[in-house]
């Protein structure tokens, strides 16, 4: 079946529906990732948005069920050059077709991703709309994919109920904000007994469970909307307990205390991106995910300072809260996908937790 | 951490000769490194063996030194020029082994030289067998398990712990011979007992056989500061067991999930840690497919064939930015050149696929073995891009020039199914066309996948394109059927076979239909950030990226495609030079070439690049896109020329010499014809098309004849015939080959042979330099030994020479170069071939002559004449230094290949001696090409009967400075009657012991073998050559270079060497 791909400005991509055949509007995304289609569609920071991948041969090992950062596929729609007719690997448990339409995610195949991912590229994110319908007119439908937005979209990707995994060693709070599984399982591997807790929990909560630190986890959408977290998170901040905070949470930290972010015209989103860990002068190639950032040029140093910098165009990746134990990283240490070149933090991270005790 | 101000004069050594395992990729590497140098303001020294390379060019190096590539000659290099650092890592194994040696004896720290780079620390935690096995374990990194045996018992003992199969490795034996795989206790001890044989220190590495397994390799970077990253990753489609160098690969890999993929990456840049590497690193690996289990391969701590690959595969310039690395610059602080936006800290993301496939020498040794192993064998390499697998693969198959052009090149149709299924079980070069008939047949996945453990993601794959052909064959061909056949890049003229339809039917129904081919950008980033450097290549059913530009003239290179034998490195230097003649006339340039390994494909030699095959298609499809103003074929070899009428029906016109007069070079009677007139005589020959046609020729010229076919490359199928079953069996072989053109059968002249190369701008010539052949005719001119200036011509043939050549290239309307061939009998000058292109020989006698004839032609191309060139016309003056051009050859890499010398070339690479004196010249020849003598004193003569009364002069020498000859029956009784003290050896049938068991003895340093011409080469000489061969021993079969090297040897008054700046070199 014949689906299209329409974008707010009006372009339209031909290509083959796969999936479900759903309509959908979303906000359209690339990732460059070259493996790790799997945890790319499971990881909670894709709610809101529909992905684009610009390795044109997906699907080529298949679904390691074992490989799934969240619950389920968060995307809203996926959009792919060429799927993978026949997976091949020892742990291949399923096709990614089969699992697209077990989801109910619509997605477009056959298109050319890298044109589309130039447009993103030249004129910015954009929304868009996966359809199976051929539309005529186009003046009917642009006016909805331009009014689409991401809206609150923590709330719907965070944990129900709080839940515990075990251990012998610190005990760690960790907010999720739509967290990647292997957070919880970095600091669980360490001997880490992590308590996760949905979104909304109030800071309060997280304090009189007295943990030895508190991990902010990564998660979707715009950090402005996320505007009673942001409360909660100011209280955290105002305690002792080390802080370690991922993505999301970092930008929430850095809005909690006073700093900015905006949007950037297409964000990072791969497994290619050099950091500079600012304070050993040491690059590392980072697992990244983030259409917004923080703006440094209005923190105040007093609160907090650079810790990491893109080294291709300058922006934050990372900041140390002064005279405080808190840092806070844009990019994803806990990897999955991406290189695991950054998952040191986590070592810092105990270590902080291990002095303040 | 900024440049490190200290360094300012830094020596470069470059890899030496061209041989199947070290390659053109070291002239690319190397080239890239020196520019990369002098950018930073860097003095660069140059030294390396190889007059064919880039590298060793006055443009890309401020000295330059083409000497023989030995401690003696770096110690003396570097007491000479004072360099403050040494930069290994560009020239491969060969450079590296001689810095190593240099810094343990001391010499650099003596002389205040420092290693960059590397250490040799680095290198000796790489290259030791044992001290990496240690840094491994330290590290916790899986290396097969293994051990070095020096017994039989010892071997059996291990395999009980480690568990059948084995691999077996005999230590110091060449080409990897006397070693195997041994499934079970007969074939271990059998295996066993022949590796401790021919080893020379009678060792056998036995270790674990993980073969069957995938086979992954990473390309990784590291900086001084501990930055690390990687480049690129690849799978080899054929699993590990053939050397990575044989196997197809494709980047990225594609059937490894993010958790084998990370987890390889990760080890990958543990081991540039452990190792304290600061440039460029390789790691392979083995994957256990059922697991996450995995085996750390091999490391090689430098720049590598693999590192080129990656490097354009990528677009990330390795070899740059590992000299970059070594001058103290951070990866965060260089500019990626591709996207002028990102770093060199950045990690390369592919939004494509890329395939390489060697180019095996099988059609040049049709006697040797077929089946890939672990002893790498191919000389060269394709690379394409693509959007999908299936397509690059496609466009991978048809750039190799091995008459194939998709997936039924190769005819099995003929194999019922249970011989389908033993083929399946050979690894050669054919394997994917087998798998191909196998399923076609219905052969399952899983059956498949069984014997050949080729992962089924590639083998569905396959599948895809045996589906198209079923459907192309049966189907009716629609515009859907047809964009889905060019998405996965069937040619046009397959599409044609299979639908019976014409290849120019499908074109106009492509063009109907909208359906051309769109060129996408290599940046780099996979779109992430604009990119600045035009690196594309095409696909179908996508948007066309390639920016229009129309404000210069556009001239279009045709490069060479894959190395080959005949076709080699040479034709690359010719078309980088032409590109940068154009750009300097102010032309903007366009290349086209499929090889990862060459400097014509990187991405800043041209204004454009396009990696794509060099098929009369994928051109039309560029040319329309950029409608050049004209195209240059003379530079590019066979591969350039053959596309010649394609390109004028295309419209474009072709700068130079034009096609027709190509042509009447090559058409015997044309040139007949124009050797009439001229008044030039050629040995008498026919054109032929049959054998009974040929016979009747060669008996009326009386044998021994030459039999070729027109139209080929390096004397391919090109053989000397004493009788009629010798006509029978050439033919035979010829028509193997897809026969379009006519059979040349030729009186065999004996003489002297003779070639130049001249610039003619259509009225004037120039000839830098005459060069003579110390072998007789008879010999292809590629593996004959070349001395220039010409020692024995006296001044009248050589006007005669030039004379002809002025006639000749005036005849054929000459606009840029042209090379001939002559045989001098006494006074007699005799024209054999006529090349009105450029040559094997060009680059050669550019840098020795101090003329850059390239240059030259390609301004003449465009118009201007030798004279406003300021050039002087005729024959220049000679040099006042003598130059050798000495061949060189990787028999010991291909097993059952003949290595007697013919009409057919079998070199791969060639080095250069270049002294005031003839005998000093030589020498370095023969050093630089690496026959190191005397070690034992001991030789083996085993001379035909014809050569035997030349043999007794050549012993006799041979004898006077200290030599032990051995001989067989014949020879030694002729040599014993002359008063030769030679003594009488058994041939090899006859009891021990006899020939074979002398050479396994370890104690020979040379085999004088000379086979009788024709068919009937004796099985016992083969075997004789081959075993000397294999076990490192040096054999000539040919009189003229037996008397060159005792004359050589005769010398050793030549202690000290005398270097040559060969950027100083200048006749005019």
């Amino acid at each position: 079946m014949k689906a299209y791909l329409i974008l707010e400005d009006g372009t339209v991509f031909t290509g083959k529906s796969i999936g479900s055949t759903k309509e959908i509007i979303s906000e359209i995304v690339f990732n460059t990732s070259m493996t790790g289609y799997l945890e790319v569609l499971t990881d909670p920071s894709y709610a809101g948005q529909a992905v684009v991948m610009t390795y044109p041969l997906i699907g080529n090992y298949g679904i390691c069920y074992e490989d799934m950062e969240s619950a389920k596929p968060w995307p809203d729609g996926y959009i792919v050059r060429e799927l993978s007719r026949m997976p091949s690997n020892f742990r291949c448990e399923g096709t990614i077709q089969e699992f697209l339409e077990k989801h109910d995610i619509p997605g477009i195949a056959g298109i050319d991703t890298r044109a589309l991912t130039k447009i993103l590229r030249e004129k910015g994110t954009m929304n868009g709309m996966i359809t199976t319908c051929e539309y005529e007119d186009l003046s009917e439908v642009l006016p909805k994919i331009a009014a689409y937005n991401t809206g609150k979209v923590v709330e719907k990707v965070t944990c129900t109920e709080k839940y515990v995994l075990e251990g012998n060693g610190p005990k760690v709070a960790l907010l999720d904000l739509g967290a990647k599984r292997n957070i919880a399982r970095n600091l669980n591997r360490r001997g880490c007994e992590v308590t996760v807790y949905p979104a909304l929990t109030t800071a309060e909560e997280i304090i009189a469970s007295n943990p030895d630190g508190i991990m902010l986890s990564n998660g979707p959408g715009d950090p402005k909307e996320c505007t009673s977290i942001i409360e909660e998170i100011r209280k955290l901040y105002n305690t002792d307990i080390p802080i370690f905070a991922i993505c999301l949470g970092h930008q929430l930290m850095a809005l909690a205390t006073g700093a900015d972010t905006h949007k950037m015209k297409y964000g990072h989103r791969g497994g290619n991106h050099p950091v500079k860990d600012l304070q050993t002068g040491r690059v590392y190639i980072s697992s990244q995910n983030h259409g917004y950032v923080v703006d440094t040029d209005k923190l105040d140093p007093s609160v907090a300072v650079p810790a990491f910098v893109n080294v291709n165009d300058g922006t934050n990746e990372g900041l140390s809260y002064t005279g405080k134990n808190i840092f806070t990283v844009q990019f994803h240490p806990e990897a999955c996908p991406g290189p695991l070149d950054s998952g040191y933090l986590f070592d810092r991270f105990m270590k902080m937790m291990e002095v303040s005790e | 951490m900024p440049k490190n101000p200290e360094i300012k004069k830094v020596l470069v050594i470059g890899s030496g000769p061209i041989v199947i395992g070290q390659a053109a990729e070291f002239d690319y590497a190397g080239t890239q490194a020196c520019r990369s140098l002098k950018e930073e303001g860097i003095e660069v020294v140059l030294l390396n063996s190889n007059p064919a390379t880039i590298m060793t060019d006055k443009d890309i190096a401020d000295r330059v030194y083409i000497e023989p590539l030995t401690v003696e000659v770096v110690e003396q290099l570097i007491l000479k020029e004072k360099p403050d650092s040494v930069l290994p890592t560009l020239g491969g194994q060969a450079g590296l082994n001689l810095a190593m040696e240099l810094e343990e004896a001391g010499f650099l720290r003596e002389n205040n030289v420092r290693l960059i780079g590397t250490t040799s620390q680095t290198i000796k935690k790489a290259e030791d067998r044992l001290e990496f096995k240690q840094t491994m374990e330290k590290i916790g990194e899986p290396i097969a398990a293994s051990r070095v045996v020096e017994n039989v018992e010892d071997g059996i003992e291990f395999t009980k712990i480690i568990g059948y199969p084995v691999v077996l490795r005999p230590a110091y034996t060449l080409g990897g011979s006397g070693g195997g795989i041994a499934h079970n206790y007969e074939e271990l001890v059998e295996i066993l007992e022949n590796g401790l044989r021919l080893s020379r220190v009678g060792q056998v590495l036995v270790e674990r056989c993980i073969a069957g397994w995938k086979e992954i390799e990473y390309e990784v970077m590291r900086d001084s500061a501990g930055n690390c990253i990687t480049v690129c990753n690849m799978e080899n489609i054929d699993p590990v067991g053939v050397h990575t160098g044989d196997s197809i690969v494709v980047a990225p890999s594609q059937t490894l999930g993010d958790k084998e993929y990370q987890m390889l990456r990760t080890s990958a840049l543990n081991i540039i840690s452990e190792l304290g590497i600061t440039g460029g690193c390789n790691v392979q690996y083995a994957l256990n497919p059922e697991s996450f289990e995995y085996c750390v391969i091999e490391v090689n701590p430098r720049v590598s064939r693999s590192s080129a690959l990656a490097s354009k595969a990528t677009g990330y310039p390795i070899a740059k930015v590992a000299a970059k690395i070594a001058l103290g610059y951070t990866l965060d602080e260089i500019k990626n050149a591709i996207t002028g936006k990102t770093y060199a800290s950045f990690e390369p993301m592919l939004d494509y696929c890329v395939v390489k496939i060697p180019r095996l020498p099988f059609d040049k040794f049709i006697s040797a073995k077929r089946t890939l192993t672990t002893q790498m064998k191919a000389t060269g390499e394709v690379m394409s891009i693509c959007d999908n697998f299936e397509g690059a693969l496609m466009k991978a198959i048809r750039s190799l020039e091995q008459h194939v052009d998709c997936l039924m090149s190769y005819d099995f149709t003929h194999l019922d199914d249970e011989e389908l299924t033993g083929q399946l079980a050979v690894v050669d070069d054919r394997r994917i066309w087998v798998i191909a008939e196998a399923l076609r047949r219905g052969f399952s996945y899983d059956k498949i996948h069984e014997i050949t453990r080729i992962d089924k993601w590639f083998i569905d794959k396959l599948c895809i394109l045996t589906e198209m052909e079923m459907a192309l064959k049966t189907q009716p061909l629609t515009a859907e059927l047809l964009k889905e056949a060019k998405r996965i890049e069937f040619p046009d003229n397959v599409i044609a076979r299979l639908t019976g339809k014409t290849e120019e039917e499908i074109k106009d129904m492509r063009y109907a239909n909208g359906i051309t081919a769109a060129y996408k950008m290599v940046d780099t980033c996979a779109a992430e950030f604009a990119a600045e450097t035009p690196y594309y290549y095409s696909v179908f059913g996508s948007e066309n990226e390639a920016i229009e530009t129309n404000d210069r003239k556009k001239v279009l290179v045709l490069g060479s495609g894959p190395i080959r034998i005949g076709q080699g490195i040479e034709f690359d230097f010719c078309s980088v030079h032409c590109t940068w003649a154009f750009a300097k006339e102010g032309y903007e340039t366009i290349i086209i070439n499929n090889n990862p390994e060459t400097v014509s494909t990187d991405f800043d030699i041209a204004d454009k690049l396009y990696f794509e095959p060099l098929t009369p298609e994928d051109v039309e499809s560029i040319v329309n896109l950029e409608k050049p103003d004209g195209a240059v074929v003379q530079f590019g070899g066979q591969t350039a020329i053959k596309l010649t009428e394609a390109l004028m029906k295309m419209g474009v016109p072709i700068l130079g010499t034009s096609a027709e007069n190509v042509d009447a070079a090559e058409d015997r009677e044309l040139f007949d014809e124009i050797l009439e007139k001229c008044g030039i005589p050629r040995p008498s020959g026919h054109t032929v098309f049959t054998a009974e046609e040929a016979k009747k020729a060669a008996n009326e010229l009386g044998y021994p004849v030459l039999v070729r076919p027109s139209y080929v490359l390096g004397g391919q199928g090109m053989q000397i015939a004493i009788n009629d079953e010798d006509v029978d069996e050439f033919i035979g072989i010829i028509n193997r080959i897809a026969q379009e053109h006519p059979i040349l059968v030729d009186k065999y002249l004996v003489g002297k042979e003779i070639e130049v190369d001249a610039v003619c701008d259509g009225e004037d010539i120039l000839i830098p330099g005459i060069m003579e052949h110390i072998e007789r005719a008879g010999i292809h001119s590629g593996d004959s030994i070349s001395v220039y200036p010409a020692q024995s011509l006296d001044d009248h043939v050589k006007a005669t020479i030039v004379d002809y050549t002025r006639k000749l290239a005036q005849s054929l309307h000459v606009i840029g170069l042209i090379n001939i061939q002559f045989i001098v009998c006494g006074e007699d000058v005799y024209v054999i071939e006529v090349n009105p292109r450029s040559s094997r020989t060009v680059p050669y006698i550019s840098k020795v002559t101090g003329i850059p004839i390239v240059p030259l032609a390609t301004r003449v191309i465009l118009g201007k004449k030798l004279k406003e060139l300021g050039y002087p016309t005729g024959l220049a003056p000679e040099a006042d230094y003598i130059a050798i051009k000495m061949p060189v050859f990787s028999f010991e890499k291909i097993r059952g290949a003949d290595i007697s010398l013919g009409p057919e070339m079998k070199s791969t690479g060639e080095c250069l001696g270049i002294a005031k004196t003839f005998n000093e010249a030589l020498y370095k020849a023969f050093i630089g090409a690496g026959i190191k003598l005397p070690k034992h004193k001991n030789m083996i003569m085993t001379l035909k009967d014809a050569d035997k009364e030349e043999g007794i002069e050549i012993a006799r020498r041979f004898e006077k400075i200290g030599y032990r000859i051995y001989a067989t029956r014949g020879t030694a009784k002729v040599l014993q009657e002359a008063g030769v003290n030679a003594i009488r050896t058994n041939k090899i049938e006859q009891e021990s012991p006899n020939l074979l068991d002398l050479i396994l003895g370890h104690k020979i340093d040379l085999v004088i073998d000379t086979p009788s011409q024709g068919v009937e080469h004796s099985r016992d000489g083969f075997l004789i050559r081959r075993t000397a061969i294999e076990t490192g021993v040096n054999v000539l079969t040919a009189m003229d270079t037996a008397r060159a090297l005792v004359t050589s040897l005769e010398n050793t008054d030549i202690k000290k060497l005398t270097l040559i700046d060969i950027a100083t070199v200048k006749n005019i």
